[in-house]
């Protein structure tokens, strides 16, 4: 964000005296003094706009405040951000804010979690002097991944930057004008209906409900009480490194053994692991990538767990489906085993079986309901709720989740490898691939399991490996539909000299995925990565050829990896979406 | 979801691209694109919105909010005849919101329509024209009206028929 060889200027700050770089905004320089500026429409991994005026500070000399998210430092300022002032300015702006606003909070989605509620109460507004017409606009609820409600916009257009500037996809808007303002899709258009890969980033970073998930929790606890169902979940990687945030632990604290006994009290009959359909997922995508290279198919192969990339792909890029991996992700993969295999292992009616998931994602809720995923001769996936569902559901269950004992996942799908935990970070599928890649291919033991350079914060990530006999494996990996379409234009120019690319369509993977906790900044996203690899090291198998449950899996049932058993229920195909682009 | 474009439109599609050719490589060209459209298409339909935001590369959805964002543009079709109806303070004083109503009653316009179904007459209303000397004050495409009452909108709008 700042650069350190920038000059430093002084300046004073509520009196105190404060040197920083001269790029840096007031409110940048407040921080470091632990100086508390409230604001909205800032965020810290967006450009900065200035919407909101919330952030408004006095400034000696200036004949009006200034908006200190956006206002640079500079030598001998003298900055107050608590005179009376300031502080009837901050509080007017959030009440003129809440004058067209729903007054829902009791029942909003967001109660307690909203942005906008916690500074009505930081600045003090007992009342809303302001009394007029309210925007009238239509929710839109014509998809299964998100809700629009621009009732509850404040125009902070965080929505707007981070379609644009993380994804590059620009669904989002400012229409009309003046009172008719309206932030969304071009033409008042659906979500379904536009170019929107429902990675779910935008609700993110909304600091109202004006954008969230579709709430599936009533499914849930509908199946959960009707004694004729089996209830069955599976819980993503990611879920277990930020679920814990919601309860007030610290950022990456890993839950795992606690969420599995929430799960469990709630009344699930048993609690499994994506982490060992990522193991699956593994077994069929290295395979495939070994196939296409001993038998000339279409490379570089790109991996197709991500839904976001995956609708990003079918409606931007339909060219380059060829180049996808046909394994389906590990949540579908979990989704048709389960009413097939431990269906048939543990003598249960599949018709029986409701199968939820957990995930850190909204795109999940769109990828279950595909049409083509029903390979199980049932809905494969039924219900799918994000991270901050299960929290709210926790809660609603009255269940202390800090005082709750650590308990094991249910065999024989709980049972995974490192391999399969990593997923949830950007490289991390790359990794676990090249850990199995390599040994089915060179038939070698893989002494250091860690690639190190698929790993961290990096747009685009590149490595090479030997895979002996002449191979030299290249790779690159990328999160982000912004870094994504680099890549995709490279494989277009005809400049793509990988074998394998990894894509995860939000910034840092799934840890930092639309439907997980917020805040997020890029030091969550390091603490949630770390936990990752914590996890991983932990793990007795790290590679996920390795996991038992998975040998037996192939050994016992499905026959081998690619095999026809496999290519029936592993294995998919992607068309492309007709959408205003 | 996209419409194809009708003959009649291939035409003023040809123009457009000779004014995108004549502009190619400056930037913020999207404005004068999107006059120029009007120009030729008379208002600015989905699927010419569309196509320009491919041939500027600038996506839909800005382009979209720059269209709604100026009264200048339409995205419905317009009437041949526009009348401007001015609801400034000193025509609004001397009974301007009278020969408004007087206009939708001859031009048969329900509820919040602006346009008439045969595409004659298209209504709006401004602030002001600029000529409070006159009020109340309509114009009928370039031609002025002063003094109005409502009695004398019958005949003018006839003019036009």
């Amino acid at each position: 964000m700042s650069d350190i060889t920038v000059p430093a200027v002084n300046l004073t700050i509520d009196g105190q005296k404060v040197s920083v770089p001269g790029n840096f905004t007031i409110l940048e320089a407040a921080r470091e003094i632990g100086v508390h500026i409230p604001h909205l429409c800032y965020h810290p991994d967006l450009s900065r706009e200035g919407n909101c005026r919330v952030c408004v500070v006095e400034l000696k000399g200036a004949r009006s405040l200034v908006a200190s998210c956006v206002y640079l430092v500079a030598d001998g300022m003298e900055v107050h951000t608590n005179t009376p002032w300031v502080r009837e300015t901050r509080k007017t702006v959030i009440e003129l804010m809440l004058a067209n606003h729903p007054e829902d909070c009791l029942f909003c989605v967001k109660n307690q979690r909203c942005e906008l509620q916690a500074l009505a109460a930081e600045v003090g507004v007992r009342q809303i002097r302001f009394r007029g017409e309210k925007r009238k606009a239509e929710k839109d609820t014509d998809n299964p991944a998100i809700v629009r409600d621009p009732e509850k916009c404040i125009l902070c257009t965080r929505c707007v930057r981070v379609c644009s500037e993380r994804q590059g996809l620009d669904v989002y808007t400012s229409t009309n004008r003046g009172f008719d303002s309206i932030v969304g899709p071009a033409f008042g258009l659906g979500l379904d209906k536009v170019a929107c890969s429902f990675c779910g980033q935008c609700t993110s970073v909304c600091p109202t409900a004006a954008l969230t998930e579709k709430d599936d929790t009533h499914e849930v606890w509908d199946a959960l009480a009707d004694p004729e169902k089996y209830v069955v979940v599976q819980t993503a990687p990611s879920v277990r490194v930020a679920l814990g945030e919601e309860f007030g632990m610290k950022s990456g604290g890993i839950v795992t053994g606690r969420m599995v006994a929430a799960l469990r009290r709630m009344g699930f009959d048993k609690v499994f692991d994506t982490d060992f359909a990522a193991d699956m997922t593994i077994m069929e995508e290295g395979h495939e990538l070994l196939h296409r290279i001993r038998t000339g198919g279409v490379l570089p192969m790109m991996t197709s767990c991500s839904p976001g990339w995956v609708n990003f792909v079918e409606t931007l890029y339909p060219e380059i489906l060829p180049h996808l991996s046909s394994a389906k992700s590990p949540q579908q993969m979990f989704g048709v085993t389960v009413k097939t295999y431990f269906a048939e292992r543990e003598k249960i009616d599949p018709a029986k079986i409701v199968s939820v998931s957990i995930m850190p994602c909204t795109a999940k809720k769109w990828e279950a309901r595909r049409p083509q995923f029903d390979d199980s001769g049932y809905r494969d996936v039924d219900i799918v709720i994000t991270t901050r569902e299960l929290a709210r559901m926790i809660k609603q269950a009255s269940i202390d989740f800090a005082a709750l004992p650590e308990e094991d996942y249910d065999a024989p799908m709980g049972i995974s490898t490192g391999g399969g935990q990593i997923f949830g970070a950007t490289g991390g599928v790359m990794e676990a691939a090249l850990r199995t890649a390599y040994e089915v291919h060179t038939g070698r033991k893989l002494d250091n399991v860690d690639f190190c350079e698929v790993r961290g914060l990096q747009g685009i990530k590149e490595s090479q490996v030997d895979f002996g006999n002449g191979l030299i494996l290249r790779v690159a990996v990328a999160h982000t539909l912004r870094n994504a379409r680099k890549l995709v234009e490279k494989i277009r120019a005809g400049d793509a000299d990988y074998h394998f690319i990894e894509i995860m369509a939000c910034p840092g993977g799934c840890i930092a995925g639309g439907g997980q906790p917020y805040p997020i900044d890029n030091d969550v996203r390091a603490a949630r990565m770390k936990s990752m690899y914590d996890i991983d090291v932990q793990k007795t198998y790290r590679k996920s050829h390795e996991n038992p449950a998975i040998i037996e899996l192939y050994d016992t049932w499905m026959g081998k990896p690619l095999g026809e058993r496999a290519h029936h229920l592993l294995h998919t195909r992607f068309a492309p979406q007709e959408r205003l682009k | 979801m996209e419409k194809k474009f009708a003959d009649r439109d291939l035409a003023c599609l040809t123009q457009l691209d000779e004014f995108l050719t004549s502009l190619e490589g400056e930037k913020g060209a999207l404005i004068p694109v999107l006059q120029k459209a009007q120009d030729l298409f008379g208002y600015l339909p989905m699927e010419v919105l569309v196509y320009i935001s491919r041939k500027i590369g600038v996506p839909i959805s800005r382009v979209y909010g720059v269209v709604t964002f100026y009264s200048q543009f339409h995205l419905v079709p317009r009437g041949r005849n526009v009348i401007r109806s001015c609801q400034g303070t000193a025509c609004h004083v001397r009974g301007a919101s009278a020969v408004m109503r007087e206009v939708r009653k001859c031009l048969e316009l329900e509820g919040g329509a602006a346009t008439t179904d045969n595409l004659r007459f298209t209504l709006e209303s401004v602030a002001c024209i600029g000529c409070c000397g006159l009020a109340p004050v309509m114009t009928v495409n370039g031609d002025t009206y002063g003094r109005l009452v409502p009695e004398k909108v019958g005949d003018i709008l006839e003019q036009y028929r």
